[in-house]
């Protein structure tokens, strides 16, 4: 005789019985049965990107067109190049010239596709008072908005991802979402990234963007030429960041940053290179990286042009 | 045999030693003479005011330092104390710029002019750490005139009105 309980609202139900019922509803919230076409499986069984040969990114590149041009209602390129072999990426910012004047805030958002409701921004340019503690990071102004820059007494930081040789935001991913590729650029793939936002609690630089809500962007001022590393469209809650424009630099171009700036503060260049402009800075100018005693070993020189 | 085959050798070494040192010598002044052109856009000339010959041509050349009053009024010299428009402009050919040994050159090259006083900034110029560069990190890239960033009469970089600060947390909804 099998075991019988009564509940309060009277049903009988025998052991058997439930675990039938448990396994079939389980099955049921598992399995999403009304939208089980073909790209769900293939997203879902997505492989990591650095396991997949070259046919497979294809087939999940032209998996993610068709999805983005469904969304946009407009083409979208997703390149995968590879990075070049004997490069590593380096980045120089002279100190002494820029003006605080955020064309390179805007010109990155531009570029790179990032959500303007809720605003995401890669870069942040911070204001410091001239003659103070020099770099005391939570002294910096990051709102200022005056009528003109520069203004007296003050210089100005711009901040952004200091692409570390050594990154604690790769050690910290517990999905391997994100990685530091060969040529030095640290990136992530959106479709790997869980939201967990360790990274950013990991990040000494504050580098790194969480998309609190649906990233959105009009169609129309979406950047069509885009990377599967780099500036595709991100989803709702997972991690960005500055990615060098990996789009631009595989092809040999300078980051957006660097061609709008208007005083030509930003430097790019590749630091295997003797010839090159950012090993000119490096050798040449007195040069300091963000918190180098934190042993992240960065690819983001700040230097002094002005005055030897 | 031997002592003359040596002393023949000798002698054609001293005939010739002149002549070698004259290739030395052009090779020398070719590789000081031959400037890299640098990729630059046309100079930020106000509409319709070059070439400067289609005034200039019918009009006596004036040397003496004077305020001028029928044109070019717009221009006070903030730049050199004391210097004025014959310290780089050239006053026979109004199309050309003048360097202080006298050499002419074409507005497009006017960053030989400023290296004349700003030698260390030309060095960074040229090896792509002063000014803005545009195009291929690793190829053909566009420099900028010092003109471009610098009006050379008024030199320092003008002011610019921020874009807007990013919005504060209190801000989102």
């Amino acid at each position: 005789m099998s075991k019988i309980r009564s509940n309060p609202l009277g049903v009988k139900l025998d052991r058997r019985t439930f675990l039938k019922g448990a396994a079939l509803g389980l099955a049921g919230t598992a399995l999403p049965l009304n939208k089980a076409d073909a790209s769900f499986w293939e997203a879902f069984f997505q492989k990591h990107f650095r396991e997949m040969n070259d046919d497979e990114k294809k087939k999940v590149i032209q998996r993610l067109e068709k999805e983005y041009e469904q969304k946009y209602k407009k083409a979208i390129h997703i390149g995968s190049e590879k990075p070049m072999p004997g490069v590593l990426f380096g980045y120089g910012l002279d100190l002494s010239r820029c003006i605080g004047c955020r064309r390179c805030v805007y010109a990155c958002v531009e570029e790179n596709n990032q959500s303007i409701d809720p605003q995401v921004q890669w870069i942040t340019v911070l204001r410091f008072k001239k003659g103070e503690k020099w770099i005391d990071l939570e002294e910096s102004e990051k709102y200022y908005n005056p009528e003109q820059v520069p203004e007296s007494g003050h210089f100005y930081m711009p901040v952004q991802c200091q692409q570390c040789e050594n990154p604690p935001c790769v050690r910290a991913c517990p999905t391997q979402a994100t990685w530091k590729e060969p040529d030095g650029i640290v990136v992530v793939d959106y479709n790997w990234c869980i939201g967990c936002r360790y990274c950013m609690a990991a990040c000494p630089y504050g580098a790194r963007r969480f998309n609190w809500g649906e990233p959105k962007r009009p169609a129309e001022k979406i950047n069509p030429n885009t990377h599967y590393l780099g500036n595709r469209p991100r989803y709702k809650g997972v991690v960005e960041k500055c990615t060098f424009c990996v789009q631009r630099t595989r092809n040999g171009r300078y980051p957006a940053c660097v061609e709008i700036c208007p005083v030509g503060a930003r430097k790019f260049g590749n630091l295997l290179d003797p010839q090159s402009e950012i090993r000119y800075a490096i050798e040449h100018k007195r040069v300091f990286r963000l918190k180098e005693d934190l042993n992240t070993n960065p690819k983001f020189y700040y230097f002094f042009a002005y005055g030897r | 045999m031997n002592i003359y085959g040596k002393k023949i050798g000798l002698a054609i070494l001293i005939a010739l030693f002149p002549l070698v040192c004259a290739v030395f010598s052009f090779a020398e002044s070719k590789g000081q003479e031959v400037p890299k052109k640098f990729l630059v856009p046309p100079p930020p000339f106000s509409p319709g005011i070059f070439p400067c010959s289609q005034c200039h041509k019918y009009m006596p050349v004036n040397k003496k330092q004077r305020k001028l009053e029928q044109m070019h009024q717009d221009i006070t010299l903030k730049h050199m104390p004391g210097g004025w428009c014959f310290d780089c402009h050239n006053p026979d050919d109004r199309d050309k710029l003048r360097l202080a040994n006298g050499k002419l050159i074409s507005f497009d090259e006017s960053y030989y002019l400023c290296a004349q006083c700003h030698g260390v900034v030309f060095r960074d110029w040229k090896a792509g750490l002063h000014g803005k560069r545009t195009g291929m990190w690793n190829g053909e890239k566009q420099y900028r005139l010092c003109v471009h960033c610098h009006w050379p009469h008024d030199p320092p970089f003008k002011p610019l009105q921020p874009l807007p600060p990013p919005a504060r947390p209190a801000d989102i909804k």
